[in-house]
């Protein structure tokens, strides 16, 4: 069998919301993963959970690349589109390359698919040249598996719900994959129904085999990736954040109190954590997301890790008691997953446009640490990191992720346990015959932090609350002076943050030269991508990504004075932009996006020639 | 305070005032409530280290400031909340939430009934004034029809909530009603609550003398008082009225009052309170009546309703003991390392 060698490969499986798009998709990632190539996703969910068959709205997609060699986005554009339906290919062919190939479901090109796709009548792409441009491989993916499973005493409908199987199974065949990885998956997935595993193994095999006997195409062969040394698994962002709350809380001796309500497209933490009852992991679904987060401020007063969650529309409503929070000063971590807004905005769209809101979306002078994720991966360091500073400084926290990091896959080189820091609450002590210092629940540390007084303790009786309070004591005051001493005693206490986290690096690039390129969130990859290669091309421009949006890193003011130009690239109308300029009076130039897509590689190449000094 | 000294002596309502100067208007019905909350503590003989206050905003949430114990002074609605989140975390704790009308039954409506079907053991004193103090006078969920205040000139056309019938229709497990003005009786449902395994609801008339004063008037006063008020006890009659002449008797579902002298009737005839019978108590809490109307019921005060139904923060407790008697050797190496691994060499 002749085989081609690639260095990396873009895959787009699109099909029905009700295709098994999803699965296939994810399926496909692990079993690359698996093998030992470097990976990045894509889902792109329809808004509505079932949107009419066959129509544009309901179209679910899943991009992979998937290479041996380092990836840092989910692919610009695709090789190889699969499409299960004329609405799936309408949609996405502008995706794929030039020269492409299309692997598709004929049977999804039937008159009804076609005028539901708002083909015009009469136009079927797949029977006129429309697509000579690119490579089609026509499957009748619903007769091959009713075909190949007319024994199976299935009903037609059990049928057809396994033919992404067939598709997987060929997709496997082309990129000399096996089905291991699946046929595991798929024996725990049903494990109480022995026909339909059958059933599907079955037909992910007939799919495979399918492809050997056509050999209507030559196989194509994607070698492991050379990444660094290690032991490594796949993850999604959202289980990254999870994953790292929990190794948070284990590392600080608190136990973790996750309190939130429902909301696309932060829920999958919810569904993660709630696994982990055996980790001591206690989940509140709460009424609302006003008792969600105040739920976790009860268990953080407690002397829990209080932790919260939502994505914005739920952060505005969580906005005072987030200021009550900072009051009371006991740590809180706030977990913003982003997605297109204002209001309901685009639910399933990715988006940064919260970056304001959780720097100064509550009443008063509320300042707190924001801290940004910037790949799947990165929610695991940066959420743990979130909860250091929160609990260490004894203050909420929010921690950024968005849709597109929080429902893409990459390999994740995880950490040993013993590799963790530890992280450090300050508990005050009881009172007793050797401690005899009156316990004062507002006297701070060289960290300008509170003790942690938590109920049970004898001698520590206290009352907090969100009046101003006297300096120390804690004690209600109205007094002019000691409010706008306390006002900026708050605002203090957080920019001194910035002496306990690591000082700005440059990420790719020299730290000197024409153009730098600063980012924050999502963008990483497609930032990453952009910078490399035009240093290659020998144009000198750096990447440097922030973390720590508030305090900014001490040394970012000198960052940003050792290069002509800065570009700061957001999926948002100009945010991050605005605090740069203000903060450092330094005339920085935006990119901007707001399609509750990523950026492409290209769009961000594009943009650093443009503005680059000549 | 020297708190080694406590250790052996028992404590008394002094132990549990806290420094702080109490700031109500003169004259509030809060004061009342405050002392009987102070000496009511000292004989359930929990340590002060084991209590918390939690409040949210209005006059009534400035009590945890006043008690020597744990407090937190939280948001408008949210003590509730907070409250939860606490018990849910720290179960061996004794968590009193202070509210007032517009803070539990406006504000925080919605937490008041989730916390209510969760049936957390916690106590909720709700100090109802039927105003909004704090904001100097405003009409409250629970200000009657056609009230004149500062936001309503020509008389509110709100229809008032009435707590305990909201408190049971949210399946409330403990449902009682007691009265600044009567100290002995709070102190008697304050134990009671205090008792009680589970969501513990005591709705409190409090008079607001400066924006509302006299709301209660007719329930406090000694002339009226007897004939517009019952208070009912377990296994007893109803029977109220000057002389203890009047009773209520059980027309199928329909409460009637009877007179004990001249109708006929005995004692034996009369509802029997029954603090579990859920069935009378949605009658009970129904004695809601506008007292200028004609043939009205009186009021009632004392324990409406008690039901015995497990509480949330011991359902979450045990879940967990049993995943983790389950799953006991899970380390955090193995969670983080998932299923599938593949290893780079
Ligand atoms: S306004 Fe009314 S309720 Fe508030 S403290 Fe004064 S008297 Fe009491």
């Amino acid at each position: 069998m002749n085989s081609n060698i690639k260095e990396e490969v873009t895959i787009l499986f699109a099909g029905d919301s009700g295709d098994g798009i999803q699965l296939t998709g994810s399926q496909f990632t692990n079993t690359a993963a698996l093998l030992g190539n470097d990976i990045s996703t894509f889902p792109n969910f329809p808004a509505e959970i079932r949107a009419p068959q066959g129509t544009l709205a309901g179209v679910s997609g899943f991009q992979l690349h998937f290479g041996s060699i380092e990836l840092f986005t989910p692919g610009d554009s695709c090789d190889v589109l699969v499409v299960m339906n004329a609405a799936a290919l309408k949609a996405n062919l502008k995706q794929l390359k030039k020269g492409g190939t299309i692997i598709a479901n004929t049977d999804g090109f039937d008159s009804k698919n076609l005028r539901l796709a708002n083909y015009p009548d009469g136009i079927n792409p797949l029977e006129n040249e429309s697509l000579d441009n690119f490579k089609v491989t026509l499957i009748d993916l619903t007769k091959l598996t009713r075909e190949c499973l007319k024994d199976s005493g299935l009903g037609t409908k059990d049928m057809d719900r396994s033919k992404n199987m067939f598709i997987l199974g060929y997709i496997y065949w082309l990129y000399n994959r096996n089905l291991d990885n699946t046929i595991d998956f798929l024996k725990a997935k049903f494990k109480k129904r022995q026909d339909l595993i059958d059933a599907n193994i079955k037909v992910l095999q007939a799919g495979f085999n399918f492809g050997e006997t056509c050999e209507s195409t030559a196989t194509i062969e994607v070698k492991p990736a050379k990444l660094e040394k290690g032991t490594y698994r796949s993850i999604m962002g959202n289980q990254a954040t999870a994953l790292g709350l929990i190794a948070a809380a284990q590392k600080s001796g608190l136990t973790l109190f996750y309190g939130t309500y429902p909301i696309t497209p932060a829920s999958d933490i919810l569904h993660e954590l709630s696994k982990y009852k055996n980790h001591g992991v206690k989940t509140f679904q709460a009424e609302d997301e006003i008792a969600a987060i105040c739920a976790s401020i009860g268990a953080s007063f407690g002397g829990s890790l209080g932790v919260t969650a939502s994505s914005g529309p739920g952060i505005a409503l969580k906005g005072e008691a987030i200021g009550l929070a900072f009051m009371l000063e006991l740590p809180l971590v706030i977990v913003n997953v982003q997605r297109g807004g204002p209001s309901t905005g685009l639910p399933t769209k990715t988006e940064q446009a919260d970056l304001m809101q959780a720097l100064y979306g509550r009443n008063g002078e509320a300042s707190i640490p924001v801290i940004a994720a910037s790949t799947p991966t990165d929610c695991f360091d940066a959420v743990f990191e979130a909860t250091r500073i929160a609990v260490e400084h004894m203050t909420p926290v929010i921690f950024l992720s968005d849709g597109f990091i929080a429902n893409g896959a990459e390999p994740w080189k995880f950490p040993k346990s013993s590799d963790l820091k530890e992280i450090k609450p300050v508990f005050a002590k009881e009172y007793t015959s050797e401690n005899k210092e009156k316990f004062l629940p507002y006297k701070r540390d060289e960290k300008l932090s509170r003790k942690w007084a938590i109920p049970g303790i004898k001698g520590l009786e206290h009352r907090i609350g969100g009046i101003e309070k006297e300096h120390e004591t804690g004690n209600i005051s109205y007094d002019p002076d000691n409010h706008e001493f306390m006002v900026k005693l708050r605002a203090e206490k957080t920019q001194k943050v910035a002496d306990y986290i690591p000082l700005q690096a440059i990420d790719s690039g020299k730290d000197k030269g024409k153009v730098l390129v600063l980012g924050w969130g999502s963008p990483y990859g497609a930032i990453k991508t952009a910078v490399k290669s035009l240093i290659s091309e020998g144009y000198e421009v750096s990447h440097a990504h922030l973390r720590y949006l508030n305090p900014f890193p001490k040394n970012l003011g000198e960052i940003l004075n050792n290069f002509d130009k800065v570009l700061i690239p957001e999926i948002n109308d100009g945010q991050l932009v605005i605090l740069i300029r203000s903060k450092y009076l330094k005339d920085a130039i935006r990119l901007n996006k707001i399609k509750g897509l990523p950026f492409t590689v290209d769009e961000i190449k594009s943009k650093i020639i443009e503005i680059y000094p000549n | 305070m020297n708190v080694e000294t406590n250790i052996q002596k028992p404590l008394t309502a002094k132990d549990f005032t806290s420094d702080q100067e109490v700031r109500w208007c003169p004259g509030c019905g809060d004061y009342s409530i405050l002392k009987q909350v102070q000496s009511v503590l000292p004989e359930i003989g929990l340590k002060r280290e084991e209590i918390v206050f939690i409040s949210g905003i209005g006059c009534s949430s400035r009590f945890p400031y006043y008690m020597e114990t744990y407090g937190m002074h939280s948001i408008h609605g949210r003590a509730t909340a907070i409250a939860s989140g606490l018990k849910a975390t720290r179960p061996e704790l004794s968590v009193w939430i202070i509210t007032g009308d517009g803070d539990a039954m406006s504000i925080g409506g919605n937490h008041f009934i989730h916390l209510l079907r969760r049936n957390f053991n916690v106590n909720v004193l709700l100090f109802n004034n039927e105003i909004y103090g704090l904001t100097k006078g405003q009409y409250s969920p629970t200000s009657p029809a056609g009230k004149i205040t500062k936001s309503s000139p020509h008389g509110s056309v709100d229809h008032p909530f009435n707590p305990l019938a909201l408190t049971l229709g949210a399946d409330g497990t403990f449902i009682a009603r007691s009265m600044d003005r009567d100290p002995k009786h709070l102190r008697e449902i304050l134990l009671r609550a205090n008792k009680h395994q589970g969501t513990s609801m005591v709705e409190i008339y409090q008079n607001c003398n400066v924006f509302n004063d006299g709301a209660f008037e007719i329930f406090t006063e000694k002339s009226s008082k007897k004939n517009e008020t019952i208070f009912i006890e377990q296994g007893k009659p109803l029977i109220f009225g000057e002389n203890n002449d009047k009773g209520i008797k059980l027309d199928g579902f329909k409460p009637v009052i009877v007179d004990l002298k001249s109708d006929n009737v005995s004692e034996n005839d009369l509802w029997i309170h029954d603090e579990n019978d859920r069935g009378k108590a949605s009658i009970l809490v129904r004695f809601f009546d506008n007292h200028q109307a004609t043939g009205h019921l009186p009021r009632p005060f004392g324990i409406f309703y008690q039901e015995d139904r497990s509480c949330y923060e011991d359902d979450f407790k045990m879940q967990i003991e049993k995943a983790s008697m389950e799953k006991e050797n899970e380390s955090l190496d193995s969670l983080l390392a998932g299923r599938n691994t593949w290893t780079i060499n």
